[in-house]
């Protein structure tokens, strides 16, 4: 009786154990994404836009720091400050003034350079429609569960930015290209960063789900460089990218920094502009997203030593019902045009004009009288 | 009905014009010199800033360290120019080299219609010495050019040790994005014109040189260097060049910008900044510098070795070294310092300056008047100008088909005779400016043939009448004072667009004799007045107003012979660098104003 005691108990504790494991199974991807992207992108050129490609190589620093590989990073670069014949340190482009920190150290990888920076390859590449030969490593190979970091820098304005002194983008473009990235599931979830001037404006006009934005700036600010540094002759950083380096400095893979910190980064009293963000698009409470999951490449690794039978259907934690009821699982759109407004009222005018026949009716009201008035002859005067 | 093609209406403004002329004219005028006097009160000035986005401020670390090896250098070459008695040419080309620059050479020579004066030349033989410093770098398509003329006796000898020595320091630099090109250039300006002409392949004025073995891609910007002196307690800008052709203002902001950062005294036309605009001494400071500037651009002539790089659209200004009974001074270290800063923010240029303005004013070193505040002085004065041809034209009454066709044919003709005639002597005197065939060799024959044939002129009217078939009618003088007054309408209008100095000043003493000459006035008086008026005169009364201005009054004898040196000069540089102040007065203004005093003395 006992030994039959003993294994029952032994027998219930191991199908207890296994349970745990292919619950915790389900739990192992509640946070939605597999695997990391980043596009950083510099749009302007010339030797005084030095800091955007600071800016820009300091992000990707930060994010190749943090894990995410060279293969899962498309960096363009509008011009190459680091072999421009002003560049007294030839090979180097420094963010910290007395050249305390180069960001351009021997292991960087640019995939698109030059000229090659332009708009249309740009939403080329956020909406994988490029031609058959493009390479692997100018390709934004992300799937349904990648969460991709999205960094722009350059010369901005209310609802534009420049692209390499002569195109720009509108944030109309910018909201349509996530939008068809998100209808071919191209993202999990996307995290906007914009250094710019007027920088708030760029992400005004998006509508797609799963969307958190941040600029530097708002609507009518400019964002401003931080530090020049004499012996280079520039301005080495823009300020917000300068404290978001700062910031991202601290953080390591393991750490727990949410989303909720960054947007504490560069208050007004740092960065002289407000920065600004943005997060009613995102299904998900910021708080509880990480730093890493959109800078890193955080993988989750637990170790078991039982089999685990993936036959069943992985369970979503939520549909525990100790919880609240299951999510949904179709999603749905915001409308980005107000269609049934069109077809079917009149559109509001705003100020009266008066109908197009009584125009044409006036003046010629106004011709016969002063014909007959002073007849025909008289209109020798007019010609 | 319009306000012109009714009848009564037109009838009215043509009465109001008539009667109203004289009110109009002297409104317009007073408007015009006004406007002028205003240019240089400082609320309605706008200061100085920098356009050019690639150039930024003054964002950049100056390490020129050897000033004192630079005046060493600077040494050597005196002591080498004594004892070659020229342009130590060897030596230069030897150091050089020694500095690691490319170094050619290029001779010149020319023979100027008749001996200089001033400068005491007549056959110019002459050698520069450049040498090029390669961007280590960048392709050679662009360059900055730094000259020091070599001047004989003790002057400019540490302008071009200082050059020397940027030279060495420059060559260690890697930073440099386009080649520099340092020249020293013998006999000012004859070298500079031949060294430009040898680079761009041109031959405008007829000089003989030998071609360069040696270029660097299209000049962005030049600066000359002037300094005689080891100590200096400030620095002088000049920017008029020739035909009062100006570089763009963004060269004048960089200077200036440097000047304060490293705490330099700087000047413009040597008057130091006032800042006590709102009185009356402060005010009329600022007068004084803009005057200067007018006068200094009227005539026409480049002011530095600076003034001929601006014809073929190279900004280029030259700076002065001063060395004034001043306590503090400044060393060549911190001049050194501030060409490098200068020539450090000249190579972040990615295309020539354009962004700032070619045609300005400046009251002061850090307050300019653009173009757009000043044209409406010559607006005004022309507004006169366009009254008086209203009025001549309406006053003449419409020929009347029932007088005859013989009248329009009376009217009519004595103004065309009477207005060729005029142009043959201007063409007489236009052959002055054709000197090379004149047998003459002496400089004080040649300017006093000028005003011999200039007086020789003002008895035209007498020769006129015999010549003319008919009587000079009534009419005869309206129709040659409306051709006239066209005639000196577009000519101000166009001299006031390339060179509104010029311009300015031909109007403030030609204007008003258009206005008043009649055939009716007293003669005897207002031929006094006309004579005085006349361009010749009016060059008098610019040179002695010119001398009070700089401070330095001479006496009347002094003056008529600083006249006749100013003709002369003025014949010199259209024959060598292509000035165009001389045919413009003889040819054109000279005629135009004789036509005045042909209506004077209309019988």
């Amino acid at each position: 009786m006992k030994i039959l005691t003993f294994f029952s108990l032994f027998s219930t504790f191991l199908s207890a154990n296994s349970i745990n494991v292919e619950e915790n199974a389900g739990q192992f991807f509640s946070s939605g994404h597999t695997n990391n992207w980043a596009v950083l992108v510099c749009t302007s050129r010339f030797w005084f836009n030095y800091r955007h490609v600071a800016n820009t190589l300091s992000v990707y620093r930060s994010v190749k720091r943090l894990g995410i590989p060279d293969s899962h990073i498309v960096l363009m670069l509008a011009d190459d400050m680091a072999c421009n014949h002003r560049n007294p340190k030839p090979a180097t482009v420094f963010s910290h003034k007395n050249m305390e920190l180069n960001v351009y150290g021997d292991d960087v990888e640019v995939d698109y350079r030059g000229y090659e920076v332009t708009v249309e390859n740009f939403l080329r590449v956020l909406t994988g429609r490029l031609p058959p030969s493009t390479p692997r490593s100018k390709r934004l190979l992300s799937d349904d569960r990648s969460n991709i970091l999205i960094y722009l820098t350059g010369h901005g304005g209310n609802g534009f930015l420049k692209f390499q002194d002569s195109e720009e983008i509108s944030n109309v473009e910018l909201a349509d290209a996530f939008e068809q990235m998100w209808q071919k599931r191209r993202y999990n979830e996307l995290l906007f960063i914009i250094d710019t001037c007027q920088g708030a404006s760029m992400y005004e006009r998006f509508y797609s789900p799963n969307l958190m934005a941040l600029a530097s700036s708002q609507v009518g600010e400019d964002s401003l460089s931080h530090q020049p540094d004499l012996a280079i002759g520039v301005h080495l950083m823009d300020r917000y990218t300068f404290y978001l380096l700062e910031f991202l400095e601290d953080i390591h893979p393991a750490s727990k920094a949410n989303m909720k910190d960054l947007f504490k980064v560069c208050p007004k009293s740092q960065c002289v502009s407000t920065p600004g963000h943005r997060t009613d698009l995102f299904l998900r409470d910021p708080g509880s997203a990480l730093i890493t999951d959109f800078f890193g490449s955080v993988r989750k690794v637990e170790i078991t030593m039982e089999t685990i039978n993936l036959t069943d259907l992985i369970k979503e934690a939520e549909q525990n019902p100790m919880n609240e009821k299951p999510q949904k699982v179709t999603y749905s759109y915001v409308d980005q045009l107000p269609v049934s407004e069109i077809i079917h009222q009149k559109p509001k005018q705003k100020d009266w004009h008066p109908p197009d026949g009584f125009i044409l009716g006036l003046w010629t009201l106004i011709l016969l009288v002063f014909f007959k008035t002073y007849g025909i002859k008289h209109l020798k005067h007019i010609f | 009905m319009g306000l012109l093609s009714d009848p009564n209406r037109r009838r009215a403004l043509i009465s109001l014009l008539t009667r109203l002329n004289a009110p109009i004219c002297v409104v317009c005028y007073m408007a015009g010199v006004a406007w002028f006097m205003g240019l240089a009160f400082e609320p309605f000035t706008l200061r100085t800033y920098m356009s050019e986005n690639a150039m930024g401020s003054t964002m950049v670390e100056e390490r020129f360290p050897a000033g004192e090896r630079a005046l060493a250098t600077g040494r050597e070459f005196s002591a080498h120019k004594k004892k070659v008695g020229g342009m130590p040419v060897d030596w230069l080309v030897k150091t050089m080299q020694a500095r690691g620059l490319e170094v050619f050479t290029q001779r010149f020579s020319r023979t100027l219609p008749f001996p200089d004066e001033n400068k005491e030349r007549y056959l110019v033989k002459g050698t520069n010495v450049y040498g090029i410093l390669r961007a280590p770098r960048a392709p050679r398509t662009e360059a900055l050019v730094l000259s020091a003329p070599c001047t004989p006796g003790d002057n400019n000898n540490q302008a071009v040790g200082l050059l020397l020595g940027l030279a060495q320091y420059f060559r260690n630099q890697v930073y440099w994005a386009k080649d520099i090109i340092f020249l020293v250039n013998e006999h000012d300006l004859i070298g500079m014109q031949a060294w430009l002409e040898g680079y761009h392949h041109t031959n405008t004025t007829g000089m003989d040189w030998s071609p360069l073995q040696g270029r660097g891609g299209s000049i962005q910007a030049a600066l000359s260097l002037e300094l005689s002196s080891d100590v200096i307690t400030s620095l002088d800008l000049v920017l008029e060049g020739l035909n009062g052709q100006l570089p763009n203002l963004d060269l004048a902001n960089l200077f200036y910008a440097f000047c304060q950062k490293i705490g330099v005294l700087c000047t413009i036309q040597g008057k130091l900044q006032r800042n006590d605009w709102d009185s009356v001494s402060g005010y009329s400071h600022s007068v004084q510098t803009m005057m200067l500037m007018v006068m200094k651009q009227a005539s026409g002539r480049p002011w530095g070795d600076h003034g001929l790089f601006l014809r073929y659209h190279i900004e280029a200004a030259t700076i002065k070294g001063i060395n004034s009974f001043r306590q503090y001074k400044s060393d060549t270290t911190t001049i050194g310092r501030l060409l490098e800063g200068m020539y450090r923010k000249l190579n972040n240029l990615l295309e020539r300056l354009h962004q700032s303005y070619f045609f300005y004013l400046m009251p002061s070193l850090s307050h300019f008047v653009s173009i757009g505040y000043y044209m409406p002085v010559i607006d005004y004065i022309l507004l006169l100008i366009c009254a008086l041809d209203l009025w001549v034209q309406l006053a003449t009454p419409p020929p009347r088909t029932e007088d005859g066709v013989a009248d329009t044919e009376q009217m009519s003709s004595p103004g065309v005779l009477s207005v060729l005639t005029p142009l043959v002597i201007s063409h007489l005197t236009g052959v002055e400016v054709a000197v090379e065939h004149f047998p003459v060799s002496e400089t004080e024959a040649v300017v006093l043939t000028a005003i011999a044939i200039y007086t020789a002129g003002l008895a035209l009217p007498h020769n006129t009448h015999r010549l003319l078939s008919g009587e000079g009618t009534e009419q005869g003088w309206k129709v040659l004072k409306l051709v006239a007054v066209l005639y000196l309408a577009v000519l101000l209008g166009c001299t006031a667009l390339i060179n509104f100095s010029l311009g300015f000043i031909l109007a403030l003493t030609l204007v008003p004799v258009a206005a008043f000459v009649t055939p009716h006035v007293p003669k005897i008086l207002s031929a006094f007045i006309l004579v005085i008026l006349s361009p010749a005169c009016t060059l008098l009364f610019s040179v002695f107003f010119f001398q009070e201005l700089q401070e330095m009054p001479v006496s009347f004898i002094d003056g008529w012979m600083l006249f006749l040196s100013v003709i002369s000069q003025g014949i010199l540089d259209h024959s060598l660098y292509g000035s165009l102040v001389y045919p413009l007065i003889a040819l054109l203004v000279y005629p135009c104003w004789l036509l005045f005093w042909n209506i004077l003395f209309w019988k």
